[in-house]
C-alpha cells in the first residue's frame, strides 16, 4: 500500500510535536487540555495537548505525540495544524472525514482519522471540565 | 556504494539463484514437452529433466526419489498432507469424538491451520498446542496432547515469523511409537538446515521452491514409502500424475528449477548457514545494545540462522517500517488489517499486544552482506530513536509509568 504524498510529508516532518509538560505537570493548569486516546494493544495511541486563551476560548497552541503507523502520525500532526487559532467550539467542527479527505487515507486507515478527531474532542473536553464549562453534547464518535 | 533498497525479507521469498534460472531456461523453449507424453522425444526429455530434479530433491531430504511428490508449493503441500492423511486414516465408523483427532500448534502458518480448521467442520477434532514463551513446541507438549483417537500430528519444523525450531525429531519418534502419522511443514527449514527424513522420523514433509532460491509456484511433498508406507487421499483429481497423489500436467520448468535449487542448497548450506548466523547475531546484539527496551522474540539459539524477530518497545511496527523504507522487511504489526490484531504468532508466545505491534522480522539470505547489515543497524537505531521522540508511551515509560496499569479506552 502506498502512502499519499501528504501523509509522507507529515510523517517525515511532523508539525507541533511535543507537550507543555508531563501529564503530572499540566494536570492542574487550567489553560491546558489533554486528550489521550487509543490503546497500545490496538497499535495506536495519540496524545494531544491544547493551550487555550481562557478569555477568548481560542486555541493558541497545540502539541501532539503519537504511537502508531504513518497515517496515525500524519492524522495527529494535521489535527494540530488545523486546531491552532480556532476557538474550541470551532475546533469541534473538525470531522474525521475532513482528515481522510485531506490525507487521502485508504479505508483501512480511516480509524487513524477517527482517533485524531477523538483526540481533539478529548482534549477540549478536558479543558472544559477544568474550567467548569458545559461539556459539549456530541454524539459519541462512531465505534471502530 | 550500497544499492537501495536492501532486501531483508528472505522468509517471505528469496530471489532465484541465477544457476537455477540457467538450468530452467531450456525447458521453456527446447525441452518443452509434456512429461506425460510417453511416445516421443519431447516427452522423454521433459521426463528426464523431471526425474533428475526428483533425485536432487530426494538427496537433500535423505529420501528415495519415489517418495517425492511435486506440488505447486507449500500451501498445496500442506493441504494435500493434512487433508489427504486425515481422510485416509480417519476413524471408521466415527467415534464419539468424531472422525479422528489432529494435533497442531497455535502458531503454525495459516496454510496448515486452515486445512485443520476445515477438517474440524467436517467432523474431525483438533488440538492447537500453545508454544512455550520461547516459541518452541516440544515432544512433551505433543505427548500431553495425544489421545487414543489421534490420527495425525502436524507441527512445523521452523516458525516462519520467529525462526524458532521445534523438536521435530523427538515429536516424530513419539508419533512412530504411537502409530500416528507425522507431518511437518518444513518450508522455512529445507535448504537452510540438514534433513534426514529417516533419522528425523518424518512421514510427510512439505517444502517450497521460492524460499530456497528456486522459483515460485513449485514445491514438494515427501511421502514416506516404508515403515510405515503412508497413503493419502488425493485432493486434485485428473490425469493421475505423481502416482495419483497429484494430478495435473507437470510444471517442468519449475520442477527443474526446484531440483537445481535443492542441489545448490545441499552443497552450500553449511557455508551459508555459518555466515548467516554471524550476521544475525550481530544484527540482534547491536540493536539490543543501541536500543533499550528491545527484545528478541523466540528462543535465542534454537532458531534458524537467518531470521531475526525483534520488538522495539513503544514504537509501532508499521510506522517503523515507513521510517526504514530502504530496508525491505516485515512487521508483526497488523495495522493494515481491518481487525487491528497484531501477529497471532507473537500472541501465542504470550508477547504483549503492544510489543507484538512493535516487532520487526528481518530475514537474511545468500547475498546479504556485512555492509547491508551495518546499514540496517544504523537505520533502525535512528528510526526507533526518532519515533520514540514522538511516542507518548515512551514518555510514560521514562516517567516510570507502567502502561499496562493504565485504563485505556477501548476503541
Amino acid at each position: 500500500m502506498a502512502y499519499s504524498d501528504k501523509v509522507i510529508n507529515h510523517y517525515e516532518n511532523p508539525r507541533n510535536v511535543g507537550n507543555f509538560g508531563t501529564t503530572k505537570d499540566v494536570k492542574d493548569r487550567k489553560d491546558i487540555g489533554v486528550g489521550m486516546v487509543g490503546a497500545p494493544e490496538c497499535g495506536d495511541v495519540m496524545q494531544l495537548q491544547i493551550k487555550v486563551d481562557q478569555a477568548t476560548g481560542r486555541i493558541q497552541d497545540a502539541k501532539f505525540k503519537c504511537f502508531g503507523c504513518g497515517s496515525a502520525i500524519a492524522s495527529s500532526s494535521l489535527a494540530t495544524e488545523w486546531i491552532k487559532g480556532r476557538t474550541v467550539d470551532e475546533a469541534l467542527q473538525i470531522k474525521n472525514t475532513d482528515i481522510v479527505q485531506e490525507l487521502s487515507l485508504p479505508p483501512v486507515k480511516i480509524h487513524c482519522s477517527v482517533l485524531a478527531e477523538d483526540s481533539i474532542r478529548a482534549a477540549i473536553s478536558d479543558y472544559k471540565k477544568k474550567n467548569g464549562l458545559a461539556a459539549e453534547t456530541h454524539a459519541a464518535a462512531e465505534t471502530h | 556504494m550500497l544499492k537501495l533498497p536492501i532486501y531483508m525479507d528472505h522468509a517471505a521469498t528469496t530471489p532465484c539463484d541465477p544457476r537455477v534460472v540457467e538450468a530452467m531456461l531450456p525447458y521453456f523453449t527446447e525441452k518443452f514437452g509434456n512429461a506425460g507424453s510417453r511416445n516421443h522425444r519431447f516427452g522423454w526429455e521433459a521426463e528426464d529433466g523431471m526425474e533428475q530434479a526428483r533425485e536432487q530433491c530426494a538427496k537433500l531430504l535423505g529420501a528415495d526419489s519415489k517418495e517425492i511428490v511435486f506440488t505447486s508449493g507449500s500451501t498445496e503441500g500442506n493441504n494435500l498432507a493434512i487433508k489427504g492423511a486425515a481422510e485416509m486414516y480417519e476413524k471408521k465408523p466415527a467415534g464419539q469424538t468424531g472422525r479422528g483427532h489432529i494435533i497442531t500448534a497455535q502458531h503454525e502458518h495459516k496454510a496448515a491451520l486452515d486445512p485443520v480448521k476445515r477438517l474440524m467442520k467436517q467432523g474431525f477434532d483438533a488440538t492447537f498446542i500453545q508454544p512455550g514463551q520461547d516459541g518452541i513446541i516440544t515432544a512433551e507438549m505433543v505427548k500431553a496432547a495425544m489421545r487414543d483417537d489421534t490420527i495425525l500430528v502436524s507441527i512445523m519444523w521452523a516458525n516462519n515469523e520467529l525462526g524458532t525450531i521445534n523438536e521435530v525429531r523427538e515429536i516424530g519418534r513419539l508419533c512412530h511409537e504411537k502409530g500416528v502419522i507425522f507431518h511437518t511443514d518444513a518450508t522455512q527449514w529445507v535448504g537452510k538446515m540438514p534433513v534426514d527424513v529417516s533419522k528425523d522420523n518424518i512421514d510427510l514433509l512439505t517444502w517450497s521452491g521460492h524460499k530456497m532460491y528456486g522459483p515460485k509456484g513449485v514445491g514438494g511433498l515427501y511421502v514416506r514409502r516404508r515403515n510405515p508406507r503412508v497413503r493419502l487421499v488425493s485432493q486434485l483429481d485428473g490425469g493421475g500424475q505423481e502416482r495419483g497423489f497429484r494430478s495435473g500436467t507437470h510444471n517442468i520448468t519449475g520442477i527443474v528449477g526446484l531440483g537445481k535449487a535443492c542441489e545448490i542448497c545441499f552443497n552450500e548450506m553449511d557455508a551459508d548457514g555459518a555466515r548467516l548466523v554471524k550476521l544475525r547475531k550481530r544484527l540482534e546484539s547491536s540493536l539490543q545494545k543501541n536500543l533499550e527496551v528491545s527484545q528478541v522474540n523466540g528462543h535465542a539459539d534454537k532458531r534458524l540462522p537467518h531470521i531475526a524477530n525483534i520488538s522495539f518497545g513503544f514504537v509501532e511496527g508499521e510506522g517503523l517500517m515507513m521510517a526504514i523504507k530502504d530496508i525491505a522487511c516485515s512487521s508483526g504489526s497488523a495495522c493494515t488489517s481491518a481487525s487491528l490484531e497484531p501477529s497471532y504468532v507473537l500472541k501465542a508466545l504470550g508477547v504483549g499486544d503492544e510489543l507484538a505491534h512493535s516487532s520487526l522480522r528481518l530475514s537474511m539470505g545468500r547475498w546479504t552482506t556485512d555492509e547491508q547489515v551495518d546499514f540496517a543497524i544504523e537505520k533502525i537505531t535512528k528510526a526507533v530513536n526518532k519515533l520514540r521522540e514522538l511516542s507518548p508511551l515512551w514518555d510514560m515509560h521514562k516517567e516510570g509509568i507502567d502502561i499496562n496499569t493504565i485504563q485505556w479506552a477501548a476503541h
